[in-house]
């Protein structure tokens, strides 16, 4: 059902492109995940660090509630600017 | 007393969405346009009408009621609904969108080559979806009653119920793409404005939740927490009531329960993630758009513009524990649910009338919340009818008008259904079963699509054994907690005896998911003589640039023999 010229010769090109894209999706889930994971720990072993006052946050709060979101767009962006230029190459 | 300001914002909100519906169901004509609105909404605007789906009663209301009822431990709930979004874009977004299928059954028979999958999926979207529009009737029912005082529960169920019907079965997808996105903007300033008037007039943000923090103000400058109030150590600091009831319960000492509240948490996060990645509503909007490209732009616009709203709810949660303790006396949607519709009043005391002006735009906002979610589930599920079950299974014969007229009777069929169950709901909690949806999302249809995007080893048996697996034993195990809390089962005392296992069966996500996982790649393996023959080309499709054009559309303007 799906035939192109570039089928027999693209099997090569599409194993690199798909792990360089799998990577790249790893990479920013490992840097998101790792802020989302360790923040809980981090309330777990350092209660007192993380309920030091911010202007009146708790930074904890801060965190989570403010500086979170920031950081989800910051991820995103880079994700899909180098997501964009991988296929752009091949 | 119906306050007439409330009434009319209300009132124009449902009007707007009927009449916008109509405008644009002008402009729905094929097939295509019904079902992914002619796979050509730009980004923009279909940034806004994800959102505007999304952001249901459980966010607009649920979320500023949870974080002032439990304090820190309610935050995972805005940040994961906005992070799981991250979780899409990473993984799913792009490659579905270039896979072509419309539904996730038309994912589950293309990938697999099995008509038998399809229908297993066909049942699990109908399953998931009416499991979701549960909440959404009881919110609209018990916002309807705070709005009218005198007029019953299952009024509004039917009022909001039959004009989002109206709406689907008229316009379709793009007839409700349009709705959908104005209905965000009117969230967006609902919420927003609001918080900022109040903000202005009673105290910032971080005031409010410093207010009570000894170093920061000496005590004759401190406010004294009203007495209502739930105190600082337990309600601003992490492990709170929420993350600790089942530890608390079995009596455990504080320095004990830690463990368990770090489990739960972790729990959570799991379900909120990986459930928003897999929530079928929402996935099926990726097809509107016109290329994979732009489902990914959309994905990154959609979590710019959920995250930027889910700042407020949890603004509303601490204000309300300063300035509206009264809330804490009552439970659920009489009580501190209701936070996001009642402390804009406040304002009445010094500003007549704009407290008023204030909370009604807020109840405008709660209408358009239960109205767009609902009509995104509405659409998925008549899809799953109409597109599946009829074009597919009962008919593949059917003309272009017969496939017209299925999408119209299912949508009738499904809304019906959805205001049936609705009406049975009243006695249940928004937020709780908004959380065994998730938790059922999480555990079948995201392993399914991440494995099977991914892993080219995955065989038809491997992906119906993981996705049931896990699926189902999530559902077994929120319905057990939820028949115990409603003391349907006698399980109080074993729940004391067992904190562990009452954390694992309330909120499964962290043995669940791997489970379906762990049982993907065993089944997989065994079956492996059964991976589809023709695996390259499909992954081709999945992960090679649109520009090549190997993509398959499932849903066609013209059912003749396709081009070579």
């Amino acid at each position: 059902m799906l035939e192109s010229p570039g089928m027999k010769t693209g099997k090569l090109d599409l194993e690199k492109l798909m792990r360089r894209q799998l990577e790249l999706s790893i990479s920013c889930a490992a840097a998101f995940l790792s802020v989302l994971l360790l923040l809980p720990l981090a309330n777990y072993i350092f209660p007192e660090a993380m309920a030091r006052r911010v202007g009146g946050f708790t930074l904890t709060w801060l965190i989570l509630g403010l500086l979170f979101f920031p950081l989800v767009w910051a991820i995103a962006w880079l994700f899909i600017r180098k997501s964009i230029e991988l296929e752009a190459e091949d | 007393m119906i306050d007439l300001w409330i009434f009319g914002f209300s009132a124009l909100t449902v009007a707007a969405t009927l009449g916008l519906g109509f405008w644009s169901a002008g402009k729905s004509k094929t097939t295509a346009d019904f079902f992914v609105a002619g796979r050509s909404v730009s980004v923009g605007w279909n940034a806004s009408a994800i959102s505007g789906e999304y952001l249901s009663a459980a966010s607009f209301m649920g979320v500023a009621g949870m974080v002032m009822k439990f304090g820190y431990d309610a935050l995972w709930y805005p940040v994961c609904y906005a992070c799981g979004y991250l979780f899409l874009l990473l993984f799913i977004s792009g490659p579905l969108r270039r896979f072509g299928a419309y539904t996730i059954p038309d994912f589950a028979e293309g990938r697999y080559d099995s008509p038998l999958f399809r229908k297993i999926a066909v049942v699990f979207v109908l399953f998931i979806g009416f499991f979701y529009t549960m909440p959404q009737m009881k919110g609209a029912g018990t916002a309807f009653s705070y709005i009218f005082p005198g007029l019953p529960y299952w009024a509004g169920v039917l009022l909001i119920g039959g004009v989002v019907t109206l709406n689907v079965a008229v316009g379709g997808m793009k007839g409700i793409t349009l709705v959908q996105a104005f209905q965000y903007w009117l969230k967006m300033l609902a919420i927003s404005v609001p918080v900022f008037v109040l903000m202005a007039v009673h105290g910032s943000y971080g005031a409010h939740l410093g207010s009570n923090d000894a170093a920061a103000y000496p005590p004759e400058m401190r406010r004294a927490l009203p007495e209502k109030a739930p105190a600082d150590a337990k309600w601003i600091a992490p492990f709170g009531p929420l993350t600790t009831r089942a530890a608390a319960a079995a009596g455990l000492s504080e320095e004990q329960q830690r463990p368990y509240s770090l489990l739960y948490t972790y729990s959570l996060i799991i379900a909120l993630v990986c459930g928003t990645a897999g929530l079928p509503h929402i996935l099926v909007r990726f097809y509107t758009n016109p290329d994979g490209t732009a489902a990914k732009k959309t994905t990154m616009w959609v979590m710019i513009l959920i995250g930027v709203f889910y700042l407020f709810p949890p603004i509303f949660g601490v204000l309300g524990r300063d300035l509206f303790p009264e809330l804490y006396a009552a439970a659920g949607a009489k009580g501190t649910d209701k936070v996001v519709l009642e402390l804009p009043r406040l304002l009445n005391i010094r500003h007549q009338p704009y407290g008023s002006i204030l909370s009604g735009l807020a109840c405008a906002g709660a209408f358009a919340a239960f109205m767009s979610t609902f009509s995104g589930l509405l659409v998925s599920m008549t899809g799953a009818l109409a597109h599946d079950v009829y074009g597919r299974m009962l008919k593949p014969s059917a003309t272009e008008a017969e496939r017209l007229r299925a999408f119209k009777v299912s949508a009738v069929l499904v809304g019906a259904v959805a205001i049936a169950l609705g009406m049975r709901v009243e006695e249940l909690d928004i937020n709780f079963m908004v959380g065994q949806a998730f938790a059922i999302a999480a555990a079948s249809y995201f392993p399914l699509l991440f494995m099977s995007i991914w892993w080219r080893g995955m065989t038809m048996k491997g992906a119906a054994a993981g996705m049931l697996g896990g699926g189902l034993s999530a559902l077994a195990s929120v319905t057990l907690t939820s028949f115990s809390d409603l003391k349907l089962l006698p399980l109080g005392p074993f729940w004391a005896g067992h904190p562990l296992l009452r954390i694992l069966c309330e909120q499964p996500a962290i043995w669940t998911v791997p489970l379906a996982i762990v049982t993907m790649v065993i089944v997989s393996k065994a079956t492996r003589s059964e991976i589809p023959a023709d695996i390259r080309d499909k992954m081709l499709v999945f992960h090679a640039p649109e520009r090549l054009g190997l993509k398959k559309e499932y849903v066609r303007e013209h059912q003749g023999p396709k081009p070579a």
